[in-house]
């Protein structure tokens, strides 16, 4: 599903002394099937504007459209149920929201509640709880008894288990051990692969952005900052560094190698081992000029 | 999180107001209360609606968030009003609809017994929103010392009431935080047949419950890691101090009980 925003802010207790303008007039657009990485300092309106992708939140002013759907002061769905079936969101600290007796009722109460019948329900389960790396053996358990990153896939099983067509992830991986995050990460984009999703992806992470994003939104204060695809974001380090952003380790090896050595190397997010074979070749040549 | 009510809520400030020690503002308050049931005439009414009107105004809270904040209790407030219009058959007759007879008498109270509550309701409301939950209980810890001596623990009855009053914020957003993931799930608070919606308080609350434990458990931890040992010996970050603001407050208040004794009707 494409997903527009056009001029949108919204301000969180309006008309009280304690009124906060979370995002300022901010406008963009999702094609359908990429993958787009939202980026930002802590507090400048993430988490705000991933609210607005399942109607949990209305914009004050201006627009969200997310496929035939439209949000807006004028036009509120009074049934966001569909939407919300939808567009699956993972939040930050997912594991807060397990309260079933079992891991595998927790998984099916939210394809229950969007009226998927019990035998596509045991056969999403079957599917889900190897996709999120857990064995069949925590089914029956309670989910207070799992480890915290095995409580983050469960919920993360309890979203999936709804087959979205978008999904949205709030730093899925805060808080996981770095194997784990890895896991979660690759996960999330086999899926992405597999079943042709729309995926927006909220993360601290450059190294995650530059690695799975087709274009990348940056943040500051609740305004857009930045757009672009990783190689245009990313080749920018003094504006990133500007809204206290760094570039990934990548773009610093290649800043650092040109300081060093004269000899520019273009970022266009490259692999590991193109770049080392690119720095073998300038060697070479440089062996050859002496 | 909305703000239907606003009982209890703190906005930030610098007034006069707000820069009154608290427990000059509990005692104000509490005096407050007793008196306003002695006004019995317009003059009386009046002197203690321009004290109230006037320490709102003074304390710079928008009147507008005010109005708004107190919706629930106006609607209680114009309700004992016509009830009291309906039911209260003295003085004289001054109106007649279909079966009912309105008199005087009704007339004048519900409007007396509606200042009444209103007067009680903005004094009561002004506390809360122009000092911090600390500051109360610093101020009750303070006021309830004495009692001490007859083995009340005071010190502990106020450790709970300002942790309490620490964690409400927290449990609110976290109930926001935990609402909008269920609803993300499908829940549906809102509309639907009331059995569905009560059922649907299943998923909010048993996260709730868990986080609250667990809050609890890390601040006793963390309380004993730092050598927390109950009250005995304890200094004070925050001082409280009397100062010349209160003084004045309290010899203005003086003349307000003064004139209100003045102005009252006798026997
Ligand atoms: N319920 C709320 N009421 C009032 N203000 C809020 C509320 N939620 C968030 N805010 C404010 O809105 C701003 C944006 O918050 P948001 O949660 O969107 O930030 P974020 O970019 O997700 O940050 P983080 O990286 O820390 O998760 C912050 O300044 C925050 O204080
Ligand atoms: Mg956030």
């Amino acid at each position: 599903m494409d997903i527009t925003f056009e001029n949108v802010t919204y301000i969180y207790q309006q008309n009280t002394p304690f009124a906060h303008k979370a995002i300022q007039d901010l406008s963009f657009h999702i094609e359908s099937g990429s993958i787009v990485a939202i980026i930002g300092h802590t507090g400048s309106g993430k988490s705000t504007l991933i609210q607005h992708l399942n109607g949990l939140s209305v914009p004050t002013e201006g627009e969200v459209r997310i496929g035939e759907y439209r949000l807006s002061q004028e036009h509120k769905p009074k049934d966001m149920k569909e939407l919300r079936s939808r567009v699956g969101v993972v939040f930050q600290y997912p594991e807060h929201q397990l309260f079933e007796e079992t891991v595998a009722k927790d998984i099916a109460f939210g394809p229950q509640n969007f009226g998927v019948p019990e035998a596509v329900i045991k056969e999403r389960i079957k599917d889900v709880i190897p996709a999120v790396g857990l064995s069949e053996s925590v089914l029956e358990r309670s989910p207070f008894d799992l480890s915290g990153g095995q409580m983050r896939r469960v919920a993360i099983a309890g979203v999936l288990a709804v087959k979205p067509d978008v999904l949205v992830l709030d730093e899925p991986t805060a808080g996981l051990d770095p194997r784990g995050q890895k896991e979660i990460m690759d996960m999330f984009y086999r899926l992405h692969n597999e079943q042709d999703l729309t995926t927006v992806l909220v993360t601290h992470s450059m190294e995650d952005a530059l690695k799975y994003a087709d274009r990348i939104l940056i943040l500051n204060k609740g305004t857009k900052f930045m757009e672009g695809t990783p190689e245009e974001v990313f080749s920018q380090k003094e504006a990133l560094q500007s809204v206290q952003l760094d570039v990934p380790e990548m773009v610093q090896f290649l800043n650092r190698f040109e300081e060093k050595f004269g000899q520019q190397i273009p970022f266009r997010n490259q692999s590991v081992e193109e770049i080392a074979q690119m720095i073998q070749q300038i060697i070479k040549e440089l062996n050859q000029d002496e | 999180m909305n703000n239907a009510l606003i009982i209890g809520q703190y906005v930030p400030g610098d007034s006069l107001v707000h820069r009154l020690d608290p427990r000059t503002k509990i005692t104000i308050i509490f005096f407050f209360v007793f008196i306003v049931f002695l006004a019995n005439n317009i003059a009386s009414y009046t002197l203690l609606t321009v004290f109230a009107l006037a320490s709102m105004l003074t304390s710079r809270v928008p009147i507008r968030f005010i109005i708004k904040g107190l919706t629930p209790v106006w609607f209680l407030i114009v309700f004992t009003f016509i009830l009291h219009l309906f039911v209260t058959k003295e003085g004289t007759v001054i109106a007649e609809f279909w079966i009912f007879e309105f008199y005087s008498g009704g007339l004048i109270q519900g409007i007396a017994i509606s200042v009444r509550f209103f007067l009680l309701i903005l004094v009561t409301s002004l506390l809360t929103l122009t000092t911090t939950p600390i500051e109360i209980t610093d101020a009750i810890e303070d006021m309830l010392h004495p009692l001490n001596r007859f083995k009340f623990p005071v010190h502990e009855l106020a450790l709970m009431m300002s942790i309490s009053l620490r964690f409400i914020p927290t449990l609110l957003q976290e109930t926001d935080k935990i609402s909008r993931a269920q609803a993300s799930r499908g829940v549906d608070f809102k509309t639907g047949p009331v059995k569905d919606r009560i059922q649907a308080i299943v998923p909010l609350l048993v996260p709730l419950f868990v986080s609250a434990f667990k809050r609890a458990e890390e601040l006793a931890m963390a309380m004993e890691a730092r050598g927390y040992q109950g009250g005995e010996g304890r200094t004070k970050l925050r001082e409280l101090k009397i100062e010349r603001n209160d003084i004045f407050i309290f010899i203005l208040f003086a003349f307000v009980i003064a004139g209100l004794f003045m102005t009252r009707t006798y026997g």
